[in-house]
């Protein structure tokens, strides 16, 4: 793979984060983060939705009609992601359980039409398919972490094994029940942001 | 062709709309099968597991088959119905109806020398549904004479309740403390199990610790298992 495409793939996952620097796909960031396990699963189905769409859109993007562009994209998004669910129904079902609404929901996830909009309209399918994963796995990145903070500080555990040692409960260690509700995410993800800017001044507005 | 026009627009969200219809169809056509053998795998899942069996996706058929001697559905009375297979019965249906119209269907059950009666339980959690499975134990209580009084096993799950919070209802710290409980009191008056918030009395045959960050859920556990089963008391009282 050339520099130009390996490009599409990393950028999203530091300076063109989708969810850090793009401020995309905020609302599912906080709803699915409250353990590991969803989250990973959700940046799996999104990454998916988000390559295939790319690559059909940019398939098509010379034939759809301006004017109803943003219907076509919609159709196309909820195509997929209905066929998704019922391929995980079909032959996962424990895993399609576990994600239960959020698969559904994935459809409503501003970045996948962020990315539609913004580069598979303009840009050839294979560079639209990079483009797409690179922006599933920049969201993916940004979900475990924020996931990784949560499960730990709010149940004692990552990915529903104990890391907080029983000792530290006995001793009086309490897990923060602040860290399993929404705003907790949010506060997190605006850590994420800070410290993400810091490092990276360009990323700053004036 | 012009991409811009009226007619070329129609077209194309016409053409679209067939495409990704029939795509649609074809995908829920094509998986209908297996994803219903999935549900009825679960189901057969839960019923075991609710009589304390550990069965897997291989295995579940064979014991189910082992372990579960008759089903068949009864009414409120007590008094049993023809018509339907109570594996297929919809609960959610059934508790719209008016108590004594209601289709319930109970599974029996065989292990160890005991006998079970497994009945099926649905309800409202915070976000979603919620149901289960409860199992009693055959055990003649000597003071209220009603054969099926104790709870031996539950099995609850939801749709979509908050994880790590009203979600840990499937969880077995939470459906451990049900088993012993008892249905009726001494007088063989009909007593659900409460599930209380911020601590239960250990030494209760009637109450369980709710799920702290949980309460709606937890709430709706209590209500599942007084509506679904207010309808058996009949039948427990009177089946030997």
């Amino acid at each position: 793979m050339d520099a130009k495409n390996w490009k599409l793939i990393t950028n999203p996952l530091n300076s063109e984060n989708p969810i850090t620097v793009q401020v995309l796909g905020i609302c599912s960031a906080l709803a699915v983060t409250v353990q590991v396990k969803p989250a990973l699963i959700m940046a799996l189905s999104v990454t998916v939705v988000t390559g295939f769409s790319n690559l059909i859109i940019a398939f098509i993007r010379n034939t759809i009609p301006p004017r109803i562009r943003i219907i076509i994209q919609l159709v196309v998004i909820a195509a997929l992601v209905i066929i998704v669910d019922q391929l995980l129904k079909a032959y996962v079902y424990d895993v399609s359980k576990k994600l239960s609404v959020f698969v559904g929901l994935i459809i409503t996830n501003c970045i996948i039409m962020g990315r539609l909009e913004a580069f598979a309209m303009s840009h050839k399918p294979l560079e639209s398919l990079l483009d797409g994963i690179g922006n599933g796995f920049g969201y993916g990145l940004i979900l475990i972490i924020v996931s990784v903070f949560r499960e730990l500080f709010g149940s004692g555990s990552i990915l529903g094994y104990q890391i907080i040692p029983e000792v530290l409960y006995q001793a009086g260690y309490k897990d923060n029940g602040m860290m399993i509700l929404p705003p907790m995410a949010l506060i997190t993800l605006g850590i994420i942001i800070w410290i993400q800017r810091s490092k990276n001044r360009k990323l700053i507005e004036k | 062709m012009n991409v811009k026009s009226n007619t070329y627009t129609y077209i194309y969200s016409s053409i679209v709309v067939i495409i990704v219809a029939t795509l649609l169809a074809l995908a829920a056509t094509a998986l209908k099968p297996a994803q219903d053998r999935n549900i009825e795998i679960e189901k057969k899942l839960n019923i075991l597991a609710s009589l304390r069996i550990n069965a897997n996706k291989n295995n579940v058929q064979q014991l189910y088959e082992k372990y579960i001697t008759d089903r068949y559905i009864i009414n409120s009375k007590g008094i049993k119905q023809q018509g339907a297979d109570p594996f297929y019965i919809n609960l959610r249906e059934e508790l719209k109806k008016p108590v004594d119209k209601r289709l319930l269907p109970v599974f029996e059950a065989k292990k160890n020398d005991s006998s079970f009666i497994i009945i099926p339980v649905y309800g409202k959690g915070l976000w979603g549904p919620i149901w289960g499975y409860v199992s009693l134990l055959r055990e003649k209580d000597t003071k209220s004479n009603i054969h099926y009084r104790k709870i031996y096993g539950v099995i609850f799950d939801h749709k979509g309740e908050t994880p790590g919070l009203g979600a840990e209802i499937n969880q077995e710290f939470f459906q451990l403390p049900f088993r012993g409980k008892v249905i009726f009191d001494e007088k063989g008056i009909f007593t659900p199990v409460k599930v209380v918030k911020g601590g239960a009395n250990p030494a209760s045959l009637t109450e369980v610790d709710g799920i702290s960050g949980g309460t709606i859920t937890s709430k709706g556990v209590q209500a599942m298992l007084d509506t679904c089963l207010v309808s058996y008391q009949h039948f427990f009282k009177t089946t030997k």
